[in-house]
């Protein structure tokens, strides 16, 4: 058992990753310890969403290094990584074809061999803990927005990752709809679940945020513990992308 | 029903033929009649068994093709439009000669003139198949496979539970249209003796001298035939389209 104080959970160094000729992330370097949570903020397109689609490869960096648990990341450690960390997306990705309850049991049914009762009693965990136990069998486009994204985090949690996450999970929903999720999220949160979230969620980011990350053009301009940053923010550029989002 | 109608202006077309017609030679209530009635239904039978036969492996054939078209990796997607090329640029009826008199040869198998027209409309047809699933598996978002990828699900998995079922719904109304189209082409089969309903056409047709009403009578067959397919195929469509709602 690597130490939780010393080695991090997951270890990004010198990342970059290119789209053809454009390069969405430049030598990007960033620690996560067991149990921290990491809230990504940045303009649009500024590599948010790449940065965290390359810890679980959903897309593949070209260089640099990213260790995940102790193991890095290449296409032959990719199966164990994928088991390793878990992901909810802005566009919640359920399988409309689906139930809830198959949509959280195919993972652990196909993925880690469990059987269906076991499966099944996992997935009703699960939803308790996102509230919506009642809505097992219905299909996914017979829930409301934020229920489809509490029933897409349940899905990730029922194959147990070690790591979560979040691509602007609640960019998508109604303002109504916004705080169920979060809640869901903070809960997460105190249970020392570690979690990346992109979000522009300033609230979310003051309440749990162990540290805030603010991205610009494919770099990580600012980091550090959200009282700081956000109360003496060093850089030009992330004073103005706060004043923006404070004030829109 | 609006095909209904198209009966209509065929039935007038023959009811005003008038004394050309020799509609005695399948007067029902006449024993020669009736026996050729029965004869010319009679191929009926392998008609259906051959198209439904040809459908099934044809589907099977189509999506194996349409996954290597669909790899990241140019040498499989080179084998893909290799195949769908090649296939489709032979002439269907020239595919049947040749996999009944040239097949054997070549490879010593020697199939049964059922089993050879299958295989020859189910190659044919595969290649329109395999662009029919490319198509429907390439409009599944991708956010489906990164989610199934997200829960480490693998690619027959992920395939099988997650992109088949969506993809397959939408291609419902092609591979339906498909299986009309397999039953017309399964007339071609008669040139090497399959005893479908174009082959017992013909056959009668020479026996009695009465081609305009005996093909008068295969079109019917055809149309009536065709007509329950794709009310068939409708009627799935709109339960398909009541689960989507
Ligand atoms: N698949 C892709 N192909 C080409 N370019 C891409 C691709 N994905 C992202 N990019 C580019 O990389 C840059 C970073 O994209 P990314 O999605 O990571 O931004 P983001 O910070 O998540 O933005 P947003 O807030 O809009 O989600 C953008 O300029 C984008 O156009
Ligand atoms: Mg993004």
């Amino acid at each position: 058992m690597p130490d939780a104080d010393t080695a991090p959970l997951i270890s990004m160094q010198g990342v970059s990753k290119f789209f053809d000729e454009f390069q969405a992330l430049k030598d990007v370097s960033l620690c996560v310890k067991e149990g921290e949570r990491v809230v990504v903020c940045g303009p649009s397109g500024s590599g948010k969403s790449t940065l965290i689609r390359c810890i679980n490869r959903l897309e593949a960096h070209e260089a640099g290094d990213i260790v995940v648990d102790g193991v890095t990341l290449s296409d032959k450690t990719l199966d164990h990584i994928r088991g390793t960390v878990g992901m909810v997306f802005q566009q919640f990705n359920l399988f409309p074809h689906l139930t809830v309850l198959e949509n959280l049991t195919l993972g652990p049914r196909r993925a880690l061999g469990l059987s269906e009762e076991e499966a099944e009693a996992r997935a009703m965990l699960y939803l308790e803990r996102v509230r919506i136990p009642d809505q097992a069998n219905k299909l996914p486009r017979q829930l409301s927005g934020g229920q489809q994204q509490r029933v897409a985090i349940a899905r990730s949690l029922c194959m147990e990752p070690r790591i979560l996450l979040f691509d602007e999970p609640t960019s998508a929903l109604d303002p109504e709809m916004i705080a169920e999720v979060l809640d869901v999220m903070v809960e997460l949160a105190r249970s020392g679940m570690t979690m990346i979230v992109v979000t522009h969620e300033m609230g979310f980011a003051r309440k749990v945020a162990d540290t805030m990350v603010f991205m610009d053009k494919g770099e990580i301009v600012e980091i550090g513990p959200p009282e700081q940053v956000f109360k003496a923010p060093k850089s030009a550029r992330f004073a103005t992308f706060l004043n923006q989002i404070l004030n829109h | 029903m609006n095909r209904i109608f198209l009966l209509v202006p065929l039935l007038l077309l023959t009811g005003c033929g008038g004394a050309n017609w020799g509609w005695y030679i399948i007067d029902p209530t006449t024993t020669t009649g009736w026996n050729n009635l029965k004869f010319l239904a009679s191929g009926a039978y392998w008609t259906i068994a051959l198209s439904l036969t040809a459908i099934c492996f044809s589907v099977v054939i189509g999506l194996l093709i349409a996954l290597p078209g669909l790899s990241k990796h140019r040498g499989w997607r080179g084998v893909n439009r290799t195949y769908v090329e090649l296939v489709r640029a032979v002439p269907i009826l020239v595919l049947i000669l040749w996999v009944w008199y040239g097949l054997p040869v070549v490879s010593g198998i020697n199939l049964t003139i059922f089993w050879a027209g299958v295989l020859a409309l189910a190659l044919s047809d595969s290649a329109f198949q395999a662009e029919i699933f490319r198509a429907g598996i390439q409009s599944v978002a991708r956010g489906q496979y990164e989610a199934a990828q997200s829960i480490s699900l693998n690619y027959r998995d992920t395939m099988r539970y997650v992109i088949l079922p969506q993809a397959i719904r939408r291609i419902l109304p092609a591979l339906g249209n498909q299986f009309v189209y397999m039953i017309k082409m399964s007339s071609l089969v008669s040139v090497i003796g399959m005893q479908e309903l174009t082959r017992k056409a013909n056959e009668l047709s020479v026996s009695v001298y009465r081609p305009l009403e005996i093909y008068t009578i295969l079109v019917v067959e055809y149309l009536i035939l065709i007509l329950i397919v794709s009310a068939g195929v409708r009627w799935l469509e709109r339960k398909m389209q009541a689960a989507e709602q």
